[in-house]
């Protein structure tokens, strides 16, 4: 995406990060967010692992902003012990429509911890993670419908609402 | 469920290999829980062996999944402070308190000093009885049975302080966004006090009855080794990571909630086995007890609750003799308050490790997102590489000594 920017990273991080996948720096409330380029995500986790020293993978979750459009965000957290700084990596996906899968490239060759987070959120929310080890459901049942997190899901479920008794 | 079954009994089934000859060593596929009593909750852990040695395990989980998160974007945001106790229920305060900071974060809500130094007191007692179950537990796995019966006795004092405080044993809601919930009642000093003081030489009680017991040493010293690479890789926290030489306590390192103002040591050992896990969480509840005594010694005098009438209940005696008490009540009760969009993370060390929460608000009375990163979780991953190569009999100690809880893991 584009050349390389200059982007100051605020004092969380203590430092500037130039990587050409990130596409927008934002400071709110003492925390710093990195928009990133999904299509490069693997190769910015691999710098900030090795070059800005977020060795530390505390979670990925996403977030569904139904109905607009890019409709999904995939968030990372980071943490540095060595700064004693955190790092919140966003990309944006769109897609999700039945029979689609919105997918990104996983962070597993990483940090291995990536694992079941990712796991987590192809249950919860059905994004595709490409090169991820094992991706099959982690919490809910192997054979169940739906993905429950997404905000088109109700509540209570599809198979057992009180409506349908 | 039957198809799970079937397609269960499949695996094993196909997995379970004829050696080809009488002399090579034959693999065993066994299935450990959902219903273990050293697994502490509903984990299942499907064990490949070959002797008694492992070589490879693969945990399930998923069977207390509860569908909290979800639940929280339907409720409002002071109803959600119930929600977090159930997720940890060991830990309950450290959830509530942690839920509590990240929306004071969103809302820019200032804390008066005395509900500062209340959540600390609160919470460092509720690590010491999480700890205490730990212990009672971790050492009734191993063997000595005895032990139990006396953590169990001084984690009944902490139940006691916690239910004096809000009415409730396990499931307190004490910290709710703004403070706390109740003024502390009558007679607190003294009964924490009593219980405090006497807790250091109970500790020491314990130290004597396991480290003097060779059985006990034996188990733990050598066993249960996982490499710190291995472990930052996974995303292991808390007293693992602690065990292994790494000075990572939240407390310390991103301060909260006044603990910046608590003279307490982290505590460390290198060995990075199941005795030097046993040993970090042990001197953990030593520095637990000298921040409770800090607590209660330098209680700041002043309100327990923020001074913010849009989102702390009114007391009960200015509903009735003010108006605008009495609205605010109505409006907090019926519709909630609202909270300025933006999304936040913040963290904070539970007895098991860091637990985060990421919260997103759409500028609505209600969460439009809330993730909830547990230490379990986190720690859980950590198993396969655990469990390893190590005799089967000794995993029931590896296990133990991860401290997880399962509600923790799968929300």
């Amino acid at each position: 995406m584009g050349g390389a920017e200059q982007i100051s990273s605020g004092p969380q991080t203590g430092g500037e990060m130039t990587h050409p996948a990130i596409l927008e720096t934002k400071q709110a409330l003492g925390e710093t967010t990195l928009i990133a380029d999904p299509a490069q995500i693997v190769d910015l986790c691999r710098y900030l692992k090795h070059e800005e020293k977020f060795i530390r993978l505390s979670a990925i979750t996403a977030v569904d902003w139904y109905p607009s459009e890019p409709r999904f965000e995939v968030v990372y957290h980071l943490h540095s012990i060595e700064k004693n700084a955190r790092l919140r990596l966003k990309c944006r996906l769109s897609g999700g429509a039945p029979g689609t899968t919105p997918e990104i490239d996983s962070a597993t060759a990483v940090w291995s911890g990536a694992d079941w987070y990712e796991r987590e959120i192809f249950d919860m929310f059905g994004i595709g993670f490409r090169n991820h080890p094992n991706l099959v459901r982690i919490l809910m049942p192997t054979d169940w419908d739906g993905f429950p997190l997404r905000k088109d899901y109700p509540v209570h479920g599809y198979k057992y609402g009180y409506s349908n008794e | 469920m039957k198809k799970l079954f079937e397609e269960h009994v499949e695996t094993i089934s196909a997995t379970q290999e004829i050696p080809a000859s009488p002399s090579a060593p034959r693999r065993m596929t066994l299935n450990m829980g959902p219903q273990h009593p050293s697994t502490h909750g509903v984990l299942r852990i499907v064990l490949e062996l070959e002797g008694e040695t492992i070589i490879s395990a693969e945990p399930d989980i998923g069977f207390l999944h509860t569908g909290i998160e979800k639940e929280c974007e339907q409720k409002t945001w002071q109803q959600v402070v119930t929600l977090t106790d159930r997720v940890d229920y060991l830990a309950n305060l450290s959830n509530n308190l942690v839920y509590a900071l990240t929306v004071e974060k969103l809302l820019q809500l200032e804390i008066p000093p005395k509900a500062q130094w209340l959540r600390v007191m609160m919470t460092e007692l509720s690590r010491l009885n999480s700890h205490l179950v730990w212990l009672g537990t971790h050492a009734l796995d191993i063997g000595a049975m005895s032990m139990f019966f006396y953590c169990f006795r001084e984690r009944e004092d902490i139940l006691r302080i916690l239910e004096m405080f809000s009415g409730q044993r396990m499931m307190t809601s004490y910290i709710r966004i703004g403070g706390v919930a109740l003024e502390p009642p009558r007679g607190w000093q003294q009964a924490v006090g009593k219980f405090i003081r006497g807790f250091p030489s109970k500790v020491d009680e314990y130290e004597d009855l396991l480290d003097s017991n060779p059985i006990w040493t034996r188990r733990t010293k050598g066993v249960g080794f996982i490499s710190l690479e291995d472990m930052l890789d996974q995303g292991v926290t808390g007293p693992m990571i602690r065990a292994a030489g790494v000075p990572m306590d939240l407390r310390k390192t991103e301060p909260y909630s006044s603990y910046e103002k608590f003279d307490f040591k982290v505590a460390t050992r290198t060995e990075n086995d199941v005795y030097a896990r046993y040993r970090v969480r042990l001197e953990e509840m030593r520095q637990s007890a000298r921040i409770v005594t800090q607590a209660l010694e330098g209680m700041p005098e002043g309100l327990w609750q923020a001074d913010a009438p849009h989102v702390v209940l009114p007391e009960r005696e200015k509903m009735k003799t003010q108006m605008e008490a009495l609205i605010y009540h109505f409006k907090i009760v019926t519709e909630g308050f609202r909270v300025p969009a933006g999304e936040v993370y913040q963290c904070i060390e539970s007895p098991r490790g860091e637990i985060g929460y990421y919260i997103v608000s759409d500028g609505t009375s209600k969460p439009y997102r809330v993730h909830m990163r547990t230490p379990s979780f986190g720690n859980l991953q950590a198993l396969p590489t655990l469990l390893k190569g190590i005799l089967i009999a000794d995993s029931i100690a590896a296990l133990g000594s991860m401290d997880f809880v399962l509600g923790d893991t799968d929300r």
